[in-house]
């Protein structure tokens, strides 16, 4: 990894994300829709962990909330012992930008251009030098096997290609933090396993704290914690032994090299 | 928090906006010559009006006149809605890509910096053409009518003058008008697409 980049935001807290009674409420016409209700969980370094629970029940709104993409009406986030809501707009830039990498069901990459310059974006928003950036993502795209579809557009690429795209477009400046919205939910079976396990294995290599919303049985299973969310509030938390007990470990890569 | 100042992001050049505007632009061209033809046929209608009304210059009926200065507002007001709308759409089906950007740590000037550029290349490429269009269409117009016979009697080629100086500060109105509108019309939905948070942004399907 490169040192240049690493130095940024990256504190010696053992907890990378605390989340301290979140609350979110969303108003429709007369109708209020409680979809948090005091959620509270710190999230480890170098920790997997997956957010599941049925379509309506807060993961996502919760998920958006520890990313910084959207704001809680009550209660904290803390990224590397950094209060969110006291951050000004530039300075959550500069967060979304160094300290979190986001990858989204529907990919998201900027249609317009080519493989290649969508993972460099991010180096460009951080003001790395144009070289500097290029060959990071040059780095990174052949790390997710796409070193053959550097100046390919989305539009000519796979839903998997794409969202490998997306990942190495997340690590793009070296995040302590990637958060994966269902990664696997647009893809195949197969295609989903061959995500998943990049994801595990960056998180085992590289020491990214992975989370994930997701209801994918398979992501879950290569978790080191699985959170499970239900009508806004966390209903439980399993840890590794558990959630091994339940789904068995057949599928898990063996991870480390 | 000493280290605060630190934690912000750079401003980018302008010359990174000026590229990120261009690239989108060139590769949207399609979509990008429908939205420009939107202040184009509203500037050449502008203009058209603007340039019969001096051609006709003092050789008119005061009915005529009150009809021509009627036809100028209702022109400004067609060309006004045509560019904003145009470019309303423009700004709303890329909102994804605002959240998106938003996401990967690009500030709100930025992006609005990046819909300015693009709207005033826009604005200004097509006013021009559709100013030299508009103009261009009436002169030839009134010279395929050709002159009356009152006229050519009286010792004129023309029924009403072309005045130079009229041509080229219809053309500049036009210029001027037509890049302002376009500038304005992206400015507030970009602005306001910039500064919503990206959870929205990108759940928004417009």
């Amino acid at each position: 990894m490169s040192t240049e980049t690493t130095r940024s935001a990256k504190g010696k807290t053992e907890y990378v994300v605390r989340a301290k009674d979140l609350t979110k409420e969303f108003v429709m016409g007369t109708e209020v829709t409680r979809a948090l209700k005091g959620i509270s969980l710190d999230i480890k370094r170098g920790e997997y962990v997956s957010i599941i629970g049925p379509s309506g029940s807060g993961k996502s709104t919760f998920f958006n909330m520890i990313g910084g993409l959207d704001k809680p009406n009550g209660g904290t986030v803390f990224i590397n012992d950094v209060d969110m809501a006291q951050l000004d707009a530039q300075e959550l830039a500069f967060l979304r930008c160094h300290t979190i990498g986001y990858i989204f069901q529907t990919f998201n990459l900027i249609p317009v251009m080519t493989a290649l310059e969508n993972v460099t974006l991010p180096t460009i928003f951080a003001g790395v030098p144009s070289d500097e950036g290029v060959a990071r993502a040059v780095e990174l795209c052949e790390i997710v096997g796409l070193g053959h579809r550097l100046h390919h557009k989305p539009g000519q690429l796979s839903g998997g290609q794409q969202q490998r795209v997306a990942i190495a477009r997340a690590l793009a400046n070296n995040p302590s933090i990637v958060l994966a919205d269902e990664p696997t939910g647009n893809l195949d079976q197969r295609t989903g396993m061959e995500i998943i396990q990049l994801l595990r294995q960056l998180n085992l290599e590289q020491g990214v704290t992975v989370i994930t919303a997701t209801h994918d049985d398979k992501m879950v299973r290569v978790s080191d914690r699985a959170v499970i969310i239900r009508d806004g509030m966390i209903d439980k938390i399993e840890e590794r032994a558990e959630i091994e007990g339940r789904l068995g470990t057949e599928d898990a890569p063996t991870g480390g090299h | 928090m000493s280290e605060h100042k630190e934690l912000r992001q750079p401003q980018l050049p302008w010359g990174k906006a000026i590229e990120f505007a261009w690239k989108s632009v060139r590769i949207r061209l399609g979509r990008s010559i429908v939205t420009a033809g939107g202040v184009f046929l509203g500037i050449a209608f502008l203009a058209s009006v603007l340039i019969t009304k001096s051609i006709a210059g003092a050789d008119i009926t005061a009915e005529e006149s009150a009809r021509n200065n009627w036809l100028v507002a209702l022109s400004l007001l067609v060309c006004t809605v045509g560019i904003t709308n145009s470019m309303l759409m423009s700004v709303t089906e890329r909102y994804r890509e605002i959240g998106t950007m938003k996401c990967l740590g690009a500030m709100e000037s930025f992006v609005v910096r990046i819909f300015m550029i693009e709207a005033a290349a826009m604005g200004l490429l097509a006013s021009s053409l559709g100013a030299l269009v508009g103009m261009g269409l009436m002169v030839l117009v009134k010279l395929m009518i050709g002159v009356p016979k009152e006229a050519l009697e009286a010792g004129k080629t023309w029924h009403g003058s072309l005045h130079v100086m009229d041509s080229v500060l219809i053309f500049l109105g036009c210029l001027g008008i037509g890049t302002f509108l376009t500038m304005l019309a992206a400015y507030f939905p970009s602005r306001y697409a910039a500064k919503i948070p990206p959870a929205g942004a990108l759940r928004m399907d417009v």
